[in-house]
């Protein structure tokens, strides 16, 4: 495993550095609909190709069309020779593949976006690749710092601003939402010459899924939040309050089996075990 | 001994000038290809050079009068010296000839002179300022040295007691003007326009500029498409080789006036843009050193000598330090004010707008606001990311007849972007209660229309531009109408003269297309608007580049002003000399700093005529001018004042015409349960 992360090259093609895959999906335009590169996953990009002696490695797992073809190509603008496609259904469930292509692969970190904005979109995606493949998963990535002995130190966005620094053990998972530095512009001549090397990988279609019924979702009203107050210093601080979670509790100080009893203990009292 | 030496001097200096202009030809020709009719360009040199080139010099007489006396003088004299003196033809006619020759480039090269002392601030310095001197060393030599053969001096006066005296400080003398006008003329003098500027006439890039016998107008202002289909091909220009060997050679023909440098609204912002300097900076990167021998007015901000290139390095390095900064690329509102004024007819747009296509299209480094708004045109066909079926809102209460119901109109009018901003609206709306009062029959495309491509192609984004281009020509060709009329000039401009070349066998781009004033303009003339008498105060007109210098039209927006009474108080600088209002080519949103706003200084000369209110005719005038603050001249498109102004007819008569469209509103589009 390499160790040493030189600070000279800025190059994402050195082999010797890091190996980074990013995760890329095909996103789709709130307004027009128009399939483009999804933003979270484009910042995902951003944030590998900042990285110091990093190859960077793009991975996308769905069905090949015209439409597709150019919203992947929308990240090979973004400076880089090539990307990896491995085909699949329609209805297929990519984790299996996707899972398969990393094992194989010498990636020691893995970026992609929270949420997609096809498909399903649940953003549980990243956290069943981390199960599949057994490693640990950060969300929220706001930067990576240094990259030494097989960890990275990250700084984890938390909401309204907060940055939490954290160590993680490398092989990782990391997912970026839209805390992360914006994309670059995505150069149309790079993205017409970029390579799309395409896997054949057999899909397992999501049994579920296909028996789903799926529809746009509707604008609903918001409900306005009316804060009575005289004056305007008690309505900032109204609109800038934290949303009260009600009860809950800190745990410090416990150990891991402790911890995961309570976690467990919240998930079933909240019926998402059974 | 001068019977001998001046003919070994004349000819090694023409041996020399020959060699030197082999390996300037050798220079150009690092450029790519470019066909051109070689015979056929040479022959129009003569017309191009009298006719075309000297409309532009003359609008300086004295320099014109200068230069027709000094480079007349100069050829003519360079012509009979070879005879009379290289081959030593005794004639006293042409002796005779060739001191009246040498005398009229003698006083040419006076005037010169007075204009260099002091030099103006746009003229460069450096072996500019020894030129004039070199004029008088060649003509009084060659006056002098043919004395002799014309009969004024004895024969064999150079031989004699103190005549060898005055033959050896003779031959000094000629030797410097040899040296300069021959020898320099080739090898990088000051005298290189001459050469350059022949050639670069006959081989221009643009052919389609210079006038002909037939006359009629001859104006050449559209972009040249790029070819996006060739998977290999770099896009843009990224070194100076990258350029066509012609645009090189044009570069080289820059003689340096500083007139492109006096006009140019980003240099007098203090932007960091000099067109002249940015023209020889490519000449420069094409023989390959520093910019350090430049001796003009620098990029506002950036001192010479810190950049250099060379015919295969890059020009803009993402990091800078190479030839130019990609700031001073953007800097640029494609005004066109430098190709207008520029007397060697050299295309500075078409190099500008070449080199940002490589900055975004290969680099994808469009600074500031410039990637959000081509994402925006690439998702949302506009470029500020509104949603594109909401381009009619605006007009919910005017019942505008869309094409996508008639089918056909005779006007198709074009609103332009202009639709989602609330001030252009009311020019819009204006312009439409004017071709109702005048009965004409039109339609809209509403959400059918998109951007015209006009800012992704000067962006650079050549492949944006060709993708709204292709889509709008669609649309275009299945409907029927006789012109396409807009209150936009940009996309009048691209309509007009750009999207032709993009047409196809079966859906043909050739529109006949007018602006507002225009169209307004022949309406007045047919009769079918009537105003009322003008109330208000003076007025002056603000000349939009895209209508102006890019497609000549002066006179309609000036006329229709006259028709409704008003006397336009003219700016110093208008008409085809009409300043940048800041809007054009991207630059809003490129927004380049530099030590004051360009809509600042047009308010400012509006401010010198005392006019109250500035007519306009384009919705990025209106925007930049209303943008500065007050007090200043209110801004108000022609269609406004027409709209203030009608008289409306009888409305019986009224009621058969302007109906708007069937009652039937159109069945609303897909909502989501
Ligand atoms: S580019 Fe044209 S106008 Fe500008 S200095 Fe050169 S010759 Fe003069
Ligand atoms: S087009 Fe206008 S802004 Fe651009 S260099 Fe020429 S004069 Fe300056």
């Amino acid at each position: 495993m390499p160790h040493d992360v030189s600070n000279t090259s800025a190059s994402h093609s050195n082999a010797s550095g890091l190996n980074v895959t990013v995760l890329v999906s095909v996103g789709r335009h709130p307004l027009t609909a128009r399939a483009r590169r999804a933003d979270q996953d484009a910042r995902a990009v951003e944030m590998a190709l900042t990285l110091e002696s990093t190859s960077v490695n793009l991975l996308h797992a769905g069905q090949q069309d015209s439409d597709h073809e150019a919203a992947i190509r929308g990240y090979l603008g973004m400076g880089i020779d090539s990307v990896g496609l491995i085909e699949q259904k329609p209805q297929a469930d990519v984790v299996p593949a996707l899972a398969k292509a990393l094992r194989a692969s010498a990636s020691q970190l893995v970026l992609t976006g929270t949420r997609a904005e096809t498909g399903e979109a649940s953003g549980v995606m990243p956290y069943l690749l981390a199960e599949a493949l057994g490693w640990p998963i950060i969300t929220g990535l706001a930067a990576v710092e240094k990259i030494e002995q097989g960890t990275a130190v990250v700084l984890q966005a938390l909401p309204r601003g907060k940055r939490r620094r954290l160590r993680i053990r490398l092989p990782a998972i990391a997912t970026v939402d839209s805390s992360a530095p914006p994309a670059r512009q995505s150069a149309f001549g790079p993205a017409k010459r970029g390579v799309l090397n395409l896997h054949q990988e057999p899909s397992e279609i999501d049994e579920a899924l296909s028996s789903w019924h799926i529809q746009p979702a509707r604008k609903r009203p918001k409900r306005l939040k009316i804060v009575k107050s005289s004056s305007a210093r008690d309505r900032f601080k109204a609109a800038a309050a934290k949303a009260d979670g009600g009860g809950g509790q800190t745990l410090s100080d416990v150990t891991p089996e402790q911890g995961a009893e309570a976690i467990f203990k919240l998930l079933k009292e909240e019926g998402v075990l059974r | 001994m001068l019977d001998t030496l001046l003919p070994i001097l004349l000819f090694s200096a023409l041996a020399l000038a020959a060699i030197g202009a082999v390996r300037r030809v050798r220079l150009w020709r690092q450029g790519r290809p470019s066909s051109v009719p070689v015979i056929k360009g040479l022959m129009q040199v003569p017309r191009r050079y009298l006719v075309d080139l000297h409309h532009v010099v003359e609008r300086d007489k004295l320099i014109s009068h200068t230069h027709v006396a000094t480079a007349g003088g100069f050829v003519l004299a360079a012509l009979l010296a070879i005879v009379v003196h290289g081959f030593g033809l005794d004639s006293a006619i042409l002796a005779w000839v060739l001191l009246a020759a040498t005398t009229s480039m003698f006083l040419g090269s006076l005037v010169v002179a007075k204009r260099r002392s002091p030099p103006p601030s746009r003229l460069s310095k450096g072996p500019w300022m020894r030129l004039p001197k070199s004029l008088m060393a060649f003509s009084l030599g060659m006056f002098v040295v043919t004395l002799p053969t014309a009969g004024i001096l004895p024969e064999g006066f150079f031989q004699s007691g103190a005549g060898w005296l005055a033959a050896l400080a003779l031959t000094g003398v000629i030797i410097w003007g040899l040296g300069e006008m021959f020898f320099g003329m080739t090898w990088g003098g000051p005298m290189k326009h001459a050469f350059a500027g022949a050639l670069h006439l006959a081989f221009h890039r643009r052919p389609e500029r210079f006038s002909n016998r037939t006359g009629g107008e001859h104006r050449s202002t559209g972009l040249k498409a790029l070819p996006l289909e060739d998977d290999t091909a770099k896009l843009g220009v990224e070194k100076p080789a990258d350029f066509t060997w012609n645009q090189l050679l044009g570069f080289d023909a820059c003689v340096q006036c500083g007139r492109c440098e006096a006009m140019c609204p980003a240099f007098a912002a203090g932007q960091p843009l000099n067109p002249k300097k940015l023209i020889q900076d490519m000449v420069v990167g094409m023989a390959g050193g520093t910019d350090a021998h430049y001796a003009g007015s620098p990029y506002p901000g950036k001192p010479v000598g810190e950049h250099a290139g060379s015919p295969h390095g890059p020009i803009v390095n993402r990091a800078g330090g190479a030839l130019v900064d990609a700031e001073t690329l953007w800097s640029c509102t494609t005004c066109r004010a430098c190709v207008e004024e520029c007397p060697m007819m050299i295309e500075h747009v078409d190099a500008i707008v070449d080199m940002r296509r490589f900055l975004t299209l290969e680099h994808g480094n469009t600074p500031n606001k410039g990637a959000e708004v081509l994402d925006n045109l690439i998702a949302t066909d506009n470029p500020g990311g509104f949603d594109p079926d909401s381009r009619l809102h605006w007009a919910a209460d005017l019942n505008l007849p869309l094409m996508a119901d008639k089918r056909e109109a005779e006007v198709l009018l074009w609103l332009g972007d202009g639709v989602f901003d609330m001030r252009n609206q009311r020019t819009l709306r204006a312009f439409i209660s004017v071709l109702r009062a005048a009965g004409v029959d039109f339609a809209v495309l509403g959400n059918e229309e998109r951007d015209s491509g006009d800012v992704a192609r000067r962006l650079g984004d050549e492949a944006t531009f060709q993708s709204l281009a292709r889509r709008n020509i669609k649309t275009l060709s299945q409907y029927r109408f006789s012109r396409i009329v807009t209150c936009d000039p940009h996309s009048f401009h691209v309509l007009k003269n750009e999207y032709g070349e993009l047409g196809s066998a079966e859906t043909p781009a050739d529109y006949e297309v007018y602006h507002h004033s225009t169209y307004i303009n022949q309406l007045v003339i047919d009769g079918k608007l009537a105003f009322k008498a003008w109330k208000g105060g003076s007025v002056t007109y603000h000349d939009p580049c895209y209508l102006g210098r890019y497609n000549g039209e002066y006179e309609a927006p000036r006329a229709v002003l006259k028709a409704l009474g008003i006397e336009v108080q003219e700016m110093a600088r208008s008409g085809y000399r009409s300043r940048c209002c800041g809007g054009g080519g991207g630059a809003p949103i490129t927004d380049i700093p530099g030590k004051q706003r360009i809509p600042d200084m047009r308010m400012e000369d509006v401010r010198e005529t005392g006019a109250d209110l500035v007519a306009v005719g384009c919705p990025q005038c209106t925007a930049m001018l209303e943008g500065v603050v007050e007090p200043r001249a209110d801004i108000k498109d022609i269609a406004e004042l027409v709209a203030d102004a009608l008289v409306i007819e009888a409305p019986a008569e009224k009621a058969t015409q302007s109906k708007p469209a069937p009652a039937a509103p159109r069945t609303v589009e897909e909502v989501m349960p």
